[in-house]
């Protein structure tokens, strides 16, 4: 029972907890600004306290928007981030899935330059790579379009799906592999039958991780999408949050309601997340 | 293993389109910006015309006006960004690591709260950040501002991000976008090293202890240096990733006033989307490449190195 009471333990404690109240802050000025009435949040006085309401209203207006004082919805937005987000988290996903396979248990001449050549891809800073980009998918028609952002989205995702993938396989025993040759499967065989399903894991951890990098994305997409009512829940944020009318109530709504999808994910599926994580750094 | 040989070709197969797709959106792109920074594109329509470095030396040496001052300030900017962002990061998740480390009770929800900010995009990040630093004016203090107020602390009040106060070369609005960055990137220093503590064998603390180590004697000379390589990870992912930011100040702060918080991905989405200056844009995107290869190169090679000795 002297544990309880060395004073090294409560101070581990009392630095936890003071570290913790401090990562939450920005969560409860964004929740008590949310809940707010535009009267409210102007009262600068009252910015720490909590709320004197519950008013759920700002949600509707980050939403739907306020036509009459010219404040455009985040609703339509979050819809483009979902359609934006879900085909090319799925589509990167699976041919890193496959490029892993190939790169770990089919290596042939010259795979071993390969691969870190493909790894530099996810390190660059893609300001090198805008001017060209934008050139090409205008001259290909797609300029302009969310499934232009997709195609982007889908191939700078490769390197880092390839390389959890790859990481991931290399996991698994080499035999496997070779008693399925020998039971006559042929490279696709192997995979279909043996590699996939064994990850599945794996699958949850790419998903999760792509999902999130590219719900989160802001400079392909501004960069890309001109037109308001394409662009995904970031660029529309970013011009909320820009524009004169700073209603700050709604601002904090819409942050959350971006917010909302990645927390959710990292909150119920932690676990797969810090793995992506810890694997983007090459070595995993 | 005689049929593996045509089953080798189809996995090349395979992997051709990914190679194709990233050869020319990474290294094919690469060298078309190269190309479109030496050139006189300097309008809506391209312009391909040789001008040899011209926009370089725009960009180093005075003969480039405002946009030579713009660009060294924001190299000192990145220069101080970096250097403090990492420090934070590296320092503060080593501390918050070992805490955790201590068996405490509800590990778990302290290490949610930390990493959950990784969850986040900078642009929320940077529209919090931006109300709670937002400084307002003396007679109407806002955001920490309006708290210190509150509790009796007007002294600790002050411009924040509109402060256009330097020390040296070093722009003090640029301290609360750094507390931004370093708030959302901590957790990630935090999940390595903890990761890393949970891999040191308990045998090696257990004979340090029999060998009469204090537990903080433990820590210096037998746990951190086991996880020196971690932090040389954390070092270029992090370092990377600030060498090239762009969402968080870009939404934070903008560039500033007097380019307190420019940074060079700003400079150049500014200079090329919104200003037509194409050519000077690749120009800064290239010099941005290049710090980033700097750190990068010689990491990818050292890490896959060590991965094909092993």
């Amino acid at each position: 029972m002297r544990r309880a009471f060395n004073p090294t333990r409560i101070a581990i404690y009392l630095l936890l907890i003071l570290f913790a109240a401090v990562f939450l802050l920005p969560i409860y000025v964004m929740l008590i600004s949310s809940l707010k009435t535009f009267a409210e949040v102007q009262d600068l006085s009252r910015m720490w306290s909590l709320p004197s309401t519950f008013n759920i209203e700002n949600f509707r207006s980050a939403w739907f928007g306020i036509p009459e004082k010219g404040l455009r919805g985040l609703g339509p937005n979050l819809i483009n981030s979902v359609f934006l987000t879900v085909p090319a988290t799925l589509i990167s996903s699976f041919m890193g899935s496959l490029n892993g396979y190939i790169l770990s248990k089919w290596k042939f001449r010259g795979s071993d330059v390969i691969f870190p050549l493909m790894l530099f891809g996810m390190f660059i800073p893609y300001q090198s790579t805008l001017i060209p980009l934008t050139q090409t998918l205008s001259a290909v028609g797609l300029g302009g379009t969310l499934w232009g952002l997709i195609i982007v989205h889908v191939i700078y995702g490769l390197p880092i799906t390839t390389l959890i993938f790859r990481n991931y396989y290399a996991e698994v025993p080499n035999d496997l592999v070779e008693a399925g040759s020998i039971d006559g499967a042929g490279l696709l065989g192997i995979y279909w039958r043996i590699m996939f399903p064994l990850s599945l894991p794996g699958f949850v951890v790419v998903v999760i991780w792509q999902f999130t990098n590219i719900w989160n994305e802001f400079l392909f997409a501004v960069t890309i999408l001109q037109k308001p009512e394409l662009q995904p829940i970031t660029v529309a944020l970013q011009n909320l949050s820009g524009s004169q009318i700073k209603e700050w109530n709604v601002v904090m709504a819409g942050a959350l309601l971006s917010a909302l999808p990645t927390l959710l994910i990292y909150v119920l599926l932690g676990r797969f997340f810090i793995r992506g994580l810890l694997a983007g750094s090459v070595k995993g | 293993m005689k049929h593996k040989r045509r089953e080798r070709w189809l996995g090349f197969l395979i992997l051709l389109p990914s190679i194709i797709l990233l050869g020319l959106f990474v290294y094919g792109f690469i060298a078309w910006t190269g190309i479109v920074s030496l050139s006189k594109w300097d309008g809506v329509t391209p312009d391909y015309t040789f001008a040899g470095l011209s926009w370089y030396k725009g960009l180093f040496t005075a003969a480039g006006g405002i946009s030579h001052r713009r660009f060294v300030i924001d190299l000192w900017n990145t220069f101080f960004f970096t250097i403090f962002f990492l420090l934070i990061c590296v320092v503060i998740g080593l501390l918050l690591a070992i805490l955790l480390d201590q068996k405490v009770k509800g590990e778990g929800i302290f290490r949610t709260i930390y990493l959950f900010p990784m969850s986040l995009s900078f642009v929320v990040t940077g529209v919090v950040w931006q109300w709670i630093f937002a400084p307002g004016i003396a007679s109407r203090p806002r955001g920490l501002n309006a708290l210190f107020t509150q509790i009796g602390l007007e002294n600790l009040t002050w411009k924040w991000y509109t402060s256009t106060d330097s020390i040296g070369p070093f722009h003090v609005a640029l301290i609360p976008v750094i507390i931004a960055a370093a708030w959302q990137l901590i957790g990630y220093t935090m999940a390595m090293y903890l990761a890393g503590l949970r891999g040191v064998p308990e045998e090696l603390r257990e004979a340090a202890r029999v060998d009469g180590a204090t537990e903080v004697q433990i820590y210096r000379h037998v746990v951190l240096p086991l996880l020196s390589p971690i932090t040389l990870s954390a070092l270029i992912v992090l370092g990377h990733i600030s060498l090239k930011i762009f969402d968080l100040v870009y939404t934070m702060t903008g560039k500033g006033t007097g380019f307190v918080t420019d940074v060079p991905g700003i400079f150049m989405f500014e200079t090329t989307f919104r200003g037509n200056h194409y050519a000077q844009g690749a120009a800064i995107s290239m010099v941005m490449l290049f710090m980033v290869a700097l750190v990068i190169v010689p990491y990818l090679r050292y890490s896959l190195k060590r991965e094909v000795e092993l």
